[in-house]
């Protein structure tokens, strides 16, 4: 069924966009249990900034894919300043308070960014342009697009890479060690507020490539893109156990697979009753009923620690 | 080598800690008793930075009470903190390798491994197992052989006997015994207080925050008042 294959295809390349935000909220989450509501932020904040880039430089004749590599060039390091800001002026001075108070900032920070990317770009939506190939290959009888492939393609390889920093080097298991105890790994030499920047700046360059493949991938970008594309992700995180990586990567795939299939067979379903534009409650549906049957998420498991 | 003058520890307004002073030469192995809630714990959390404190802590001639924790082992002052605190989700190697964090590229680590997996050959055995998996005397095993690939020259002990069958924790104690006799100066904390007095050449007893004796090991064991108290006499 061609139906099927193409919302396949186009829920691997949404998915594969969900993974990579939903790492930047599991990684800080498990560091330190918080969930960083101002991480979709991060993501409209690097699709405008990489925008702002690849504009001139389109106009400046440079070949589209270039302008594209130059725009996320600047996005990448503009967005590990700005989670390394977050971090320090919104969550440290509240390392130890009472766990609603950085629930509150997060949001605050979250409010404030939407409106300083009000002010500095406008409320209007900026059109993409279309500087990417956009050749339509066919698979049995569904279209995909060089575009989509790019997308999960790189999408798949920062994956791999964030898992091989996380699960092989020093600073991973370091990470991994702050993660379960960050006192602890303190006596062995572990300085836990570097761990947690660090935590910040790698989720918020995740987060800048997303923003550039959202951006690409829709041909648009607008100040409040960050907000419910965030949601989503945090749902995918959740889905997948909060604070597992692999799960955050599992939950944005199948949330982009499951939000692409219900858009395209709940005209079907419904018999027109409902469009397209209901493909966020399938995100949300699934998430409650998730939540209801394993409150932990899909990988969602403790080793339990024997006395 | 350790001499800690009018230490206070405070749990919000609550005194844990109220002013003790005493000190640790170099060598020695120092034994820190008491009953649950005298304080021990809170004075080794404080000497290892994990708690606030008033009060002076010099280590090696240098006032340490407002150094980070982190920065501790590299002073050398380590620590096996109360309940093993193995990280459970990380292979044995893998915390084997955070004990040795402070010393990224030191080429001596291998064979400081190589001699944990020596002294602890269960460890070794088991190496690629999660920390978690381990029974609690494997547990307490590890964490001993994590602190000294740190290589402390004075190791602070929190209750390493706790919740460990009789058996383990004889084994735990020779390990205890083979690492000061490797020259690592040590602060014990034991609620057996028989045990720890006759593994260390002196002795504390703590009460309701102060210390209330100080002796030899031998003196504190022939003591009526601590056979009556921690002896079960």
């Amino acid at each position: 069924m061609d139906t099927f294959l193409q919302q396949i295809f186009n829920g691997l390349t949404l998915g594969s966009i969900y993974a990579l935000v939903a790492l930047g909220y599991t990684m800080v989450y498990g560091i330190m249990g918080l969930v960083n509501f101002a991480h979709g932020e991060v993501v409209m904040i690097g699709a405008l900034t990489a925008l702002a880039v690849i504009k001139p430089l389109a106009a400046a004749g440079l070949p589209g894919p270039l302008a594209v590599l130059g725009g996320i060039a600047v996005a990448i390091p503009v967005a590990m300043l700005l989670g390394f800001c977050i971090e320090r002026i919104a969550y440290r001075p509240l390392r130890n308070a009472p766990r609603l108070a950085p629930l509150i900032t997060a949001i605050g920070v979250s409010i404030v960014l939407q409106q300083l990317a009000m002010i500095i770009w406008g409320r209007n939506y900026h059109s993409f342009p279309p500087l990417m190939p956009a050749t339509v290959r066919e698979f049995g009888g569904a279209q995909i697009t060089d575009l989509q492939i790019i997308i999960v393609i790189v999408a798949g390889a920062m994956m791999v890479g964030l898992l091989l920093l996380v699960n092989v080097t020093r600073l991973g298991r370091a990470m991994r060690a702050t993660a379960e105890n960050p006192q602890i790994a303190g006596l062995m030499g572990v300085d836990a507020n570097r761990i947690i920047s660090l935590t910040f700046v790698i989720g918020s360059a995740l987060a800048a490539v997303a923003g550039v493949m959202v951006a690409a991938n829709y041909g648009i970008a607008h100040y409040n893109m960050g907000f419910i594309l965030g949601l989503k992700a945090f749902t995918a995180a959740v889905l997948g156990g909060i604070g597992n990586l692999a799960g955050a990567m599992l939950g944005g795939i199948l949330l982009g697979i499951i939000e692409s299939l219900g858009a395209g067979y709940i005209g079907d379903l419904t018999g027109g009753f409902m469009g397209s534009d209901y493909q966020d409650v399938f995100a949300f549906f699934v998430l409650i009923v998730v939540l209801i049957f394993r409150p932990s998420g899909l990988m969602g498991e403790k080793v339990s620690e024997r006395a | 080598m350790l001499e800690v003058i009018n230490l206070e520890v405070y749990y919000g307004g609550i005194a844990a800690v109220k002013g003790i002073s005493f000190a640790v030469e170099k060598g020695e192995m120092v034994a820190l008793i008491g009953a649950n809630g005298a304080g021990k714990t809170s004075t080794l959390k404080a000497l290892a930075r994990m708690l606030p404190s008033a009060g002076s802590i010099r280590f090696c001639g240098e006032e340490i009470a407002a150094v980070p924790s982190h920065r501790l082992i590299g002073q050398g002052l380590g620590m096996v903190p109360e309940g093993r605190g193995v990280f459970a989700r990380l292979s044995v190697a893998e915390n084997l390798a955070m004990g040795a964090y402070s010393r990224r590229g030191d080429a001596q680590i291998d064979g400081d491994l190589a001699r944990v997996y020596e002294m602890l050959p269960r460890l070794k055995e088991r190496n690629k197992q999660l920390a978690g998996t381990l029974s609690g005397g494997e547990q307490q095993m590890l964490a001993l052989g994590r602190a000294l690939l740190g290589r402390p020259s004075f190791l602070l002990l929190d209750e390493p006997s706790m919740g460990l069958a009789p058996l383990m924790v004889q084994k735990v104690f020779e390990t205890i015994q083979a690492v000061a006799a490797s020259g690592v100066t040590i602060l014990l904390v034991e609620q057996n207080a028989k045990l720890a007095l006759e593994t260390a050449s002196r002795g504390y007893v703590m009460e309701g925050g102060r210390i209330t004796l100080a002796d030899s090991a031998a003196n504190l064991l022939a003591d009526p008042r601590v056979r009556q108290a921690y002896l079960g006499e």
